[in-house]
């Protein structure tokens, strides 16, 4: 197992692949500036995944959070989520971190929803990129509960996926990227949303006001 | 301009006519054609089948016969598609028309209902786009219609017809179906090869008569 | 049979089969008309096929020092990456990592090809297909029949009863319900399940990453809940940068199943403390990749994302489906591949008419109708016919011998029932009936000899 020296698979196909010869070739740089997106585009395209998409300010965050948390008996969030945003919080939250981990059978309870920002979002496909930083949290937390609430703070959006992949701050943490709710197209093609991620995805974009 | 003729060993066997309309065609916007009587068959078939070396031989026997041409008209998207990288002077007939010519009436009248199945190599690896669509809308008295699915192959591919004579007849049925659901009285392509194919199925199982759009531009009244 | 009838011989009974035959038709051409849709939103999709072209061409230039380069970094965040010359030592390396009896699976084309879950049977481990098209087929004890909805050969009925002879008795046809039958059935093993086995869609050597594209979220429950990770992953699937996800995440979705993104990417470097599997294992497979790679023409073979858009829009494999092509690739990639890969599988180069739809819909512009062409082996018995026909056609005075005889053959011949091999032709077409005379003979006779 990934021993080196004569006579290994390693240095076998590393031969192979030598002596296949292979001529040179470079492929051009695409640019590195990171374009800003449009938030009217983002939302439109996360809803056409089937995700509810509220846009809202500081102001009304707490009715929002009040809207979408209705029939939610456990709150759980990472940690190093803005303490604002919990304190326009209704209910209780259990908060996941390193010291105090939660299970996975935890998380699997019904009427579990689970609270995180992002660390970029992509307008032109409606796309939210978790990356386990601050407030994000570990990847099974936004996984195994049935409803997950995301929110965009401004100035998060960019155009397109190069955009996003420049702007994430560390490109070996642990990355989802998450496009609706999970599908499926498995069966005539058809589209059903709801396998096994969390089946509710509700994305809040928070306005600069 | 030195212009020559390459009918396609094809079309001097089975379909003289179309070569017989090319010549019309040319002739009547003031282009003096030549054949020289040394040309035979450009290799596609052996090509496309495995036979490098043959097929090697005669794009090479092309290239001497078609020496002191300007530019080589040819009535068949999938000989051209197959000549051109070694030839580039050759031209699908509706290349030569509106590319170099820069015409597109050719003068042809031709009261019909006429759809046209575009031929995937005159298509896709030529480029032709609605050329000889654009020729065939300037014809007199033609009524042009949709032809359903019609990007979609037909089946022929050569060799394709005998080797995998299950699927090809399969594709056939289903162009076939798509033709005579078109509503029209001819269909008309750029490729014999495919004709053979199409026409054959058409008079087989019934359906508007498959021409090459060549015989529709040197229509008269 | 010989190997040039194994195509055409597999491809009659599919034929036949009616059923499945209005099964593929609506499910390619729903697909190809949702990649059309979104393909025509990109402005710069031609530029985008070139730069994945270049990118993967720049991979497979480079590839001994970019896997090298892959296993510091993976190693250095924490895998252990393993190398295996073919199929039976990546199952062997596989297996001698596992010492449960169940294993939780992503969809994965390169466990597939290796044959992992018959070799992990063998030694007494069930590997569970986690993604519903995966589970439908395991279920049903059948092969997967497409890369990317590998149940595409089955109807919501047949998928109904299936279901309920087996993991949800009572069940209705509904795709929405047998969907929830999947999510109850899997839910329990992906909670408990303690070792994951997975593909990837993309290796990073720059970060040492692996990438795995998805929809389902199959694939993020086992690739996040298991302690054990262990990812099988074919050396071409190596990019240089992470950045140039940036390419190929923007041609995947669109090419594959006709979205702006499929619901869920993960990537993930080695092991993360505190989140995700803690032992990491990463299986580099040649398998007849680097035999591909020494071919200056069929190499471009490599270049393949596994989006399935060839598949999707190929008139041959809507009309036969996955299983006649023999092998885990199909369609017009699987007859470029398949023969490259094993050295065998002569037929497939031959099961394509050239009609270049592959070629056109392929988002990182495989020239799969050229490599067809280059790979196609004459059978014997056919080479001395296209001998003498060649030898004709290289003689104007033979050539002219041969019109006056074919001409008279056709006068003669049954237009409609011509002699074996020739009956293939007739068997549902006409013999056009030849002219007067021929092209050459009407010019002579109207415009001399010039």
């Amino acid at each position: 197992m990934g021993a080196r020296g004569p006579g290994t698979a390693r240095e076998e196909i590393l031969a192979r692949i030598a002596a296949a010869a292979v001529p040179p070739a470079r492929a051009p740089r695409p640019q590195a500036a990171i374009r800003e997106g449009s938030t009217v585009m983002l939302a439109e395209r996360i809803a056409e995944y089937r995700a509810t998409v509220v846009e809202c300010t500081d102001a009304d965050l707490a009715d929002v959070l009040a809207e979408l948390l209705a029939e939610t008996v456990h709150l759980v969030v990472p940690s190093g989520l803005p303490p604002e945003w919990l304190d326009r919080c209704s209910m209780d939250a259990v908060a996941d971190s390193p010291k105090h981990p939660l299970t996975a059978a935890e998380l699997d309870r019904p009427g579990t929803s689970v609270l995180t920002g992002c660390a970029v979002a992509i307008a032109r496909t409606g796309t939210v990129v978790l990356d386990g930083g601050p407030g994000q949290g570990r990847r099974l937390l936004t996984l195994v509960p049935d409803h997950h609430i995301c929110l965009v703070r401004p100035g998060q959006t960019v155009d397109d996926v190069p955009d996003a992949l420049a702007a994430l701050p560390d490109p070996a943490r642990p990355l989802t990227f998450v496009s609706g709710p999970s599908a499926t197209s498995d069966i005539e093609l058809r589209r059903i949303e709801g396998v096994h991620g969390p089946r509710r995805l509700n994305v809040v974009i928070m306005g600069d006001r | 301009m030195r212009v020559g003729l390459f009918v396609t060993c094809v079309n001097d066997l089975l379909f003289p006519r179309t070569g017989r309309a090319v010549v019309s065609v040319l002739e009547h916007v003031g282009v003096k054609v030549e054949f020289p009587l040394d040309q035979t068959c450009c290799g596609q078939m052996h090509g496309n089948s495995g036979y490098r070396k043959k097929a090697g031989g005669l794009l090479d026997r092309f290239g001497e016969v078609f020496a002191g041409y300007e530019a080589v008209v040819v009535p068949s998207g999938s000989c051209v598609a197959f000549l051109r990288e070694r030839h580039p002077h050759v031209y699908e007939l509706s290349e030569f028309l509106i590319d170099v010519l820069g015409v597109e009436d050719v003068g042809g009248v031709f009261p019909h209902r006429v759809t046209y199945h575009p031929t995937c190599h005159g298509m896709r690896m030529l480029g032709l786009g609605d050329k000889p669509v654009r020729l065939l809308a300037a014809v007199g008295g033609i009524e042009l219609l949709p032809l359903p699915g019609a990007a979609e192959c037909c089946g022929f591919g050569g060799t394709f017809a005998l080797k995998n004579a299950g699927v090809s007849a399969a594709m056939l049925a289903d162009k076939c179906a798509a033709i005579r659901g078109s509503g029209a009285d001819y269909v008309a392509m750029a490729d014999n090869s495919c004709l053979t194919h199409i026409g054959g199925g058409l008079t087989r199982t019934g359906g508007p008569r498959a021409v090459h759009y060549a015989e529709i531009l040197a229509g008269r009244p | 049979m010989s190997q040039a009838e194994a195509f055409p011989k597999a491809a009659e009974g599919k034929l036949a089969d009616t059923r499945l035959r209005a099964t593929l038709r609506g499910a390619t051409h729903t697909i190809r008309d949702r990649r059309t849709a979104v393909v025509a939103e990109v402005g710069d999709w031609e530029d985008l096929r070139e730069l994945g072209r270049t990118v993967k061409e720049e991979a497979l230039a480079d590839l001994g020092s970019l896997l090298a380069r892959f296993e510091e970094r993976a190693t250095a965040a924490g895998a252990t990456v393993h190398w295996a010359r073919d199929a039976a030592e990546a199952c062997r390396i596989v297996a001698d990592l596992i010492t449960v009896t169940e294993v939780v699976k992503v969809k994965s084309m390169a466990t597939q090809e290796i044959g992992l879950n018959e070799a992990l049977a063998a030694r007494g481990v069930h590997a569970v297909e986690t993604d519903l098209a995966e589970l439908i087929v395991q279920l049903a004890d059948d092969k997967p029949s497409h890369l990317l909805v590998p149940a595409i050969h089955y109807n919501r009925s047949q998928i109904r009863d299936l279901f309920d002879a087996s993991i949800a008795a009572g069940v209705d046809d509904d795709p929405a319900a047998l969907a929830e039958a999947a999510r109850l059935h899997l839910r329990e093993r992906f909670l408990t399940a303690s070792v994951g086995v997975s593909g990837a869609n993309f290796a990073i050597a720059e970060t040492g990453s692996l990438v795995v594209v998805e929809s389902e979220g199959n694939g993020r429950m086992c690739l996040t809940l298991p302690d054990t990770l262990i990812s099988v992953v074919g050396i071409e699937k190596i990019v240089p940068r992470f950045a140039d996800l940036g390419v190929f995440l923007r041609l995947l979705p669109r090419s594959s199943t006709g979205e702006r993104m499929n619901p869920y990417t993960s990537i993930w470097t080695g092991v993360t403390p505190g989140d995700g599997p803690q032992a990491v294992h990463i299986v580099l497979v040649d398998n007849g990749r680097t035999r591909v790679l020494r071919d200056p023409v069929g190499r471009q073979a490599l270049h393949c994302i596994r989006c399935s858009a060839c598949l999707n829009v190929c008139p041959v494999y809507e009309r036969v489906g996955g299983h006649a092509y023999g092998h885990t690739y199909s369609g017009p990639i699987g007859a470029i591949l398949a023969p490259q890969l094993t050295g065998g599988h002569r037929s497939l180069p031959f099961a394509s008419t050239l009609c270049g739809a592959c070629y056109e819909v392929c988002p990182v512009k495989i020239n799969i109708p050229e490599v067809l062409v280059h790979l196609r082996e004459p059978p014997p018995a056919e080479q001395p016919v296209m001998g003498a026909v060649s030898a004709v056609l290289s003689r104007p005075r033979w050539y002219r011998a041969g019109l006056r005889l074919a001409r008279w053959f056709a006068a003669m011949a049954p237009a409609r029932r011509l002699p074996w091999p020739l009956s293939r032709w007739t068997a549902v077409r006409d013999l056009p009936r030849p002219e007067q005379e021929t092209f050459r003979d009407w010019w002579t006779r109207t415009h001399g000899r010039t």
